[in-house]
């Protein structure tokens, strides 16, 4: 510490040792040089990791709540929707409609009593960016919420956030004390006639609520099942009144649009998607994390400029993004721009962010099959394509992944796929068969495989899979030996090594253990 | 609140009527209510028992069937008690290309017991979680909300072991 005091601030050179490393080893001398930071444009989590979010004085500090002050005295509720239109930007919660427009259209809707409603149930697993926005720089939601409030006319707020994440919602209460104490929330804000107040439901654990009308049942204190639509939420939302729901995410841009200009912002993108995006990077890549990129950056930029690409030498099989309600993007779509109609196009979706990075050690099928697992547990029951069809697709690849299927399987798959995407309800249901779709139009050899010759290339699937050591490779340094958790692996020292499989229990770790990549299917 | 023989249930009666009662102040007797009172019993005492699901009933004038659908809807809450050390596995998508499916095969393997379920001896219940958000870590489990990250089978058996001897 002395050291770093010493030479650092006093003296104002570097301390070599302490210097944050890049994936090759070389030392950077800012954060904003390492190749993690370098292609990202951070908006929305400007402030996240910078400010302390539990003090409104150094969110006001860095802009904060200049952004209302200029829209409640200076400008009218249609030149903010006229600029927040003009911008561009398109709602991050994945379907990616246009904010202003949304904006527009519940302003214009008739009614005494409006409401303004953040989504902030973030269920998509391998997703966390609103988690992150609203832990690091909850005030940047309650400011948009204010400001979308002034521009519908609605003086009720309500953010739901889900239960699980503690820490945000402790936050949120600061912060919505903390612009109360100010005056930002309350009556007569910045002395004008405008009043507004917001308040926090807690979801509890459903992943439909985040389908927008599902989220209004269960702040009714429903069980949250999905509305049919229209009428849309802008005409008939919160106990029937007109509601205006964003998510976290489109609300953390919206300051930044009005302090800097449409302009800006939709300077930023491309020509139908603006702005930028946050995804939440994860899987088999080096770097594991938050990343706010323009629109339009390629896959390949992320994963492997950013992401700095697969851990221990493994290729990159496929990325998935949209979560359960996204599809698979294989090697060759790898330098795909990223924005809302591309992803559609290549039959994935920008979804709320999640991009899972997987390497060649992956099955396909077990991956669908997990998806459908989580759509057959989150389905809240209400339509029939998606109760019952999701639980028959479900079961379909669980019998291709124990080797018990057959091609006419693959058939049945196909068709009930797009039978479900036809005729669910709601989002949810609509988008479930998405997984299996996107991995069947790239990876239908590894269908086949399962089918017909009850194979698994990437031993995933136990019941098919035999590990096998191959003796030309095999150098009998015994490691795998050492690895195996049930002795199964036999021969002397420095002899080739045999399985023995009867009590090989296909637990792959020998298949790690090996220096030589002797051991494989 | 009408306590007789047969409502009543094991737990602790006077903090259980403190809690309620004072639960009941708190939140106005309306409909809306109902989720974030259930979020606030499940968190005391773990689950949702039947004879709160009733006085809950009469309190906000909703049928008991209603708040059992909700109370069955939402995963969070459950309808049996947890155990003393409730470990959840994660099998969000991040976790599961990270392997969490060992994990929770290991855990069911070593506590006999199917997710959602409790133990006889009350100790140990597992549960599957969607995600904790906590992707940059995974393969993670927690364990009474504490996060164990980069889990492997091995950090699991030590972590189970010293619960076990305690």
């Amino acid at each position: 510490m002395k050291k770093l005091f010493g030479t650092h601030i006093v003296e104002g050179n570097k301390v070599e040792r302490l210097l944050a490393k890049d994936i090759d080893g070389t030392k950077v001398d800012s954060l904003d040089d390492l190749n993690f930071y370098k292609k990202q444009k951070r908006i929305a989590l400007k402030n996240c990791g910078v400010i302390n979010p539990e003090e409104i004085d150094e969110y006001i500090a860095f802009d904060g709540y200049q952004a209302l002050e200029k829209v409640l005295t200076k400008m009218s509720p249609n030149d903010v929707i006229e600029e927040i239109k003009k911008s561009g930007i398109r709602g991050r919660g994945g379907a990616g409609f246009l904010t202003g427009k949304k904006w527009e259209l519940t302003k214009a809707s008739e009614g005494e009593q409006k409401y303004v409603v953040c989504n902030a149930d973030e269920g998509d697993p391998g997703a966390f960016m609103d988690r992150s926005i609203l832990e690091g720089d909850p005030h940047s939601v309650l400011e948009a919420m204010a400001i979308a409030a002034y521009c519908i006319g609605a003086n009720k707020g309500y953010i739901y956030v889900r239960a699980e994440y503690p820490i945000a919602v402790k936050r949120l209460e600061i912060a919505i004390k903390q612009a109360r104490d100010y005056g930002i929330l309350g009556k007569h804000i910045f002395d004008t006639d405008f009043d507004f107040d917001i308040e926090i439901r807690l979801g509890a654990g459903a992943f439909v609520c985040g389908e927008e009308t599902a989220l209004l049942e269960s702040i009714e204190g429903k069980r949250g099942q999905p509305r049919v639509k229209p009428p849309y939420p802008a005409n008939s939302g919160l106990w029937g009144k007109p509601t205006l729901i964003n998510n976290v995410e489109t609300y953390a841009n919206i300051a930044q649009i009005i302090l800097k200009g449409s302009t800006w912002y939709s300077s930023i993108g491309t020509e139908q998607s603006k702005g930028t995006k946050v995804f939440a990077l994860g899987g088999n890549v080096n770097n594991i994390g938050l990343v706010e990129v323009p629109m339009g950056t390629t896959l390949r930029e992320i994963v492997y400029d950013i992401g700095g690409g697969i851990p221990n030498g493994r290729d990159f099989k496929a990325a998935q993004t949209g979560g359960p309600s996204g599809g698979c993007i294989p090697k060759e779509h790898l330098d795909t721009p990223i924005d809302y109609e591309s992803l559609k196009e290549i039959g994935s979706m920008m979804g709320s962010g999640g991009l899972i990075v997987m390497d060649d050690t992956k099955c396909m099928v077990s991956l669908a099959k997990f998806y459908l697992e989580f759509t057959v547990s989150e389905s809240c029951g209400k339509c029939t394509p998606c109760r019952i069809g999701t639980k028959r697709m479900h079961e379909i690849l669980e019998k291709l992944c124990e080797g018990k299927g057959s091609e006419l399987d693959i058939y049945k798959l196909e068709k009930l796929a797009t039978n479900i995407q036809k005729s669910s309800i709601c989002g949810l249901g609509q988008s479930a068969p998405n997984p299996v779709i996107s991995t069947l139009k790239y990876f239908r050899e590894e269908f086949k495989e399962h089918a017909i010759d009850k194979n698994c290339r990437a031993l995933e699937c136990k019941a098919m899979s035999k590990i096998t050591i191959h003796e030309e490779k095999c150098k009998g340094c015994g490691l795998c030996q050492k690895s195996c958790p049930v002795t199964a692996i036999e021969g002397e020292a420095r002899e080739k090594r045999v399985i023995n499989q009867e009590k090989c229990i296909k637990c792959g770790t020998c298949l790690t253990s090996c220096p030589f990549k002797a051991i494989g299917g | 609140m009408h306590e007789n023989e047969d409502t009543k249930c094991c737990c602790n009666k006077n903090e259980k009527d403190e809690f309620i009662e004072r639960l009941f102040l708190e939140y106005k007797p309306i409909k809306d209510n109902l989720i974030q009172m259930l979020n606030e019993i499940q968190e005391h005492y773990g689950y949702v028992p039947m004879k709160v699901q009733k006085e809950l009933s009469e309190f906000l004038s909703i049928p008991m069937a209603e708040i059992y659908g909700v109370v069955t809807f939402y995963s969070r809450f459950s309808l049996k008690p947890k155990g003393k050390y409730n470990i959840s596995v994660c099998l969000g998508t991040a976790c599961f290309v990270k392997g969490s499916q060992k994990i929770m095969d290991r855990l069911l393997e070593r506590l006999k017991i199917a997710p959602g379920e409790t133990t006889e001896d009350g100790l140990f219940s597992i549960e599957e979680t969607r995600c904790v958000g906590a992707c940059g870590l995974a393969p993670v489990f927690t364990v009474n909300g504490e996060v164990y990250g980069k889990a492997t089978v091995q950090k699991l058996d030590q972590v189970l072991d010293e619960l076990m001897k305690q």
